[in-house]
């Protein structure tokens, strides 16, 4: 079925992600305890929290990289946390970008970005290279192929890590804290390559610390406290008039923090 | 008050004697020079005041004989130790390349996380323990007898180079597999993830993300070890194999000099020499390739 090695999993359909009572532990520390939560395609949904309060690992067992004490988790209405799912056709379909870049340092960047289509995908090593010249020209890193990962600004490092995820042509992006390892200066060139993947219409989980930028381009945010999401609602009411006492203890801090 | 002080009266230069013992290159060289002869000079002058100076020199260092015995002459019953230094390299080129892949596959064994594989796994703990336990003389004569003694087809009829190999093979792979292990140990996680998460399977991961960056890592150790494989092929000798260390022997049976083992050892010293710097070069181009990656 995935000769070609596109697309095989089902695309049809207004669901995306749909996540139900998703419990997680490392060891006894149970860091997920039941989390429900649907992503509409083209829907980009925010994650905001404390450290630690589950954003990450959320954002890992959707991506498989963690597997799941309890629940389901069900991407276009399959589930992918039951048995007999190929863990590496669900990843084609689901980018995810790290806080910390993550990128193949004894690679050059055009490997870095080629490496997975031409390995998994499958496609030729030609096409591979002018379609990731075209994705690197696109988010402004024309000149930056050659270059090791080291080389690079953090920023740069980071458009790298979006460029090398879009590569594999994902219907869906996760984002764990992609700007939380950057200067400030840097932070703008990240957030301005995520709001043009939001332009486009691609459905995306970005977990942050950016408040402003969560209320500019999320269209539903939602709150994490100690492994539950606490408040889900759209950026305007959210961060106006929070419903829950917890959400506005840590808005309260935000802002007192200068954050937002 | 002010939180800035006043700047302290005077120079913070160096005066005396330190200011010239640590100045410039040049005087740095000549210093160094300098110590080295001192401290040369000083080892030859008591190796040639020593009581038994002459008998020493004469045993050890005779030209003439550590010339004979280079060569070689069979019709007086001797073999030549330049020749058999050859049989040295052979031996360590082949278990060097059969250590890397033996050693490469028990590391990946004992690395491996699939439940199926834990029989396995418990053999490859076993194997590394038993073999790195085991003095490597021992398992030479294991080998060498006991593989002969077995009267097996094709594997008791092979020359005591071949068991040799096949010892140094057995033992270097237990030390080189940790070697291995802990350079993929050294490679990060999110390495792993990074590559996962783009859907390659566990085999492209290691192959084409955690081995190459692993590799880099174990390089030093890994020529450490080589060098160290390098002179161990004299233990070979044991078994009667005509090696370096086995012709400078019996040169020192027949003539009654030890000069063929002086001979023995220069001739290791050429073979290890260039690997240890080379070794060094690799580091150093390591750490200078990291320092310039830190400051962009």
């Amino acid at each position: 079925m995935s000769a070609g090695g596109e697309a095989s999993l089902p695309v049809a359909g207004h669901e995306a992600i749909r996540i139900e009572g998703l419990h997680k532990s490392f060891g006894a520390n149970e860091v997920l305890k039941g989390i429900d939560l649907a992503v509409a395609t083209h829907e980009v949904v925010c994650l905001i929290g404390a450290s630690g309060s589950g954003k990450s690992t959320l954002l890992r067992c959707v991506n498989l990289l963690e597997p799941i004490n309890s629940g389901r988790i069900s991407l276009w209405g399959q589930e992918v946390t039951g048995p007999g799912i190929d863990p590496n056709l669900v990843r084609r379909h689901v980018g995810i970008v790290f806080q910390a870049f993550n990128l193949f340092p004894h690679m050059t960047v055009l490997r870095n970005v080629t490496l997975a289509p031409a390995k998994v995908r499958r496609v030729s090593r030609a096409e591979a290279e002018a379609e990731a010249r075209a994705l690197l020209a696109r988010f402004g890193l024309a000149d930056k192929e050659a270059d090791f990962p080291d080389r690079l600004s953090g920023g740069q490092q980071q458009r790298v890590a979006i460029v090398r995820a879009l590569a594999m042509k994902p219907q869906i992006m996760l984002l764990d804290e992609v700007t939380s390892a950057l200067d400030p200066e840097l932070v703008a060139e990240v957030l301005d390559v995520i709001r043009e993947l939001a332009a486009t219409g691609m459905t995306m989980v970005i977990a942050t610390h950016e408040m402003g930028f969560a209320r500019d381009i999320a269209h539903r945010v939602c709150f994490l406290e100690e492994g539950r999401i606490i408040e889900d609602a759209p950026p305007a009411e959210l961060f106006t008039s929070p419903r829950d006492e917890r959400t506005r203890r840590f808005l309260r801090r935000i802002v007192d923090a200068g954050r937002l | 008050m002010a939180l800035t002080g006043s700047p302290p009266p005077g120079s913070f230069a160096r005066t005396g004697r330190g200011a010239r013992l640590l100045g410039g290159g040049r005087s740095g060289t000549v210093i160094s020079t300098a110590s080295t002869l001192v401290v040369l000079g000083a080892l030859a002058a008591i190796f040639l005041l020593a009581p038994g100076a002459r008998a020493v020199e004469h045993a050890f260092f005779s030209p003439p004989h550590m010339w004979q015995s280079f060569i070689g002459n069979p019709r007086q019953g001797y073999y030549s130790v330049g020749a058999a230094i050859w049989l040295n390299i052979r031996m360590f080129v082949v278990a060097e390349i059969l250590i890397l892949a033996l050693a490469l596959l028990i590391a990946l064994i004992r690395q491996s996380t699939h439940p199926a594989l834990f029989p396995i796994r418990i053999l490859g703990t076993g194997y590394v323990d038993f073999f790195r336990g085991v003095p490597l003389i021992l398992v030479i004569f294991a080998i060498g007898l006991g593989i002969p003694a077995l009267s097996l087809p094709v594997l008791s009829t092979q020359s005591n180079a071949v068991y040799g190999v096949a010892a140094l093979v057995l033992s270097y792979s237990a030390y080189v597999s940790e070697v291995y292990r802990a350079g993929l140990n050294s490679v990060h996680q999110s390495q792993v993830a990074a590559a996962r998460s783009l859907g390659l399977p566990h085999r492209q991961a290691l192959r084409y993300v955690i081995l190459p960056q692993a590799l880099r890592n174990i390089i030093p150790p890994l020529l450490n070890d080589f060098i160290s494989l390098q002179k161990d092929t004299a233990l070979v000798g044991v078994l009667g194999t005509i090696e370096a260390n086995k012709a400078a022997d019996i040169y020192s049976e027949q003539v009654f000099n030890f000069s063929s083992f002086t001979v023995a050892a220069i001739l290791f010293l050429i073979l290890t020499i260039p690997l240890a710097r080379f070794t060094d070069r690799l580091i150093e181009r390591d750490r200078r390739r990291r320092l310039a990656g830190a400051t962009p």
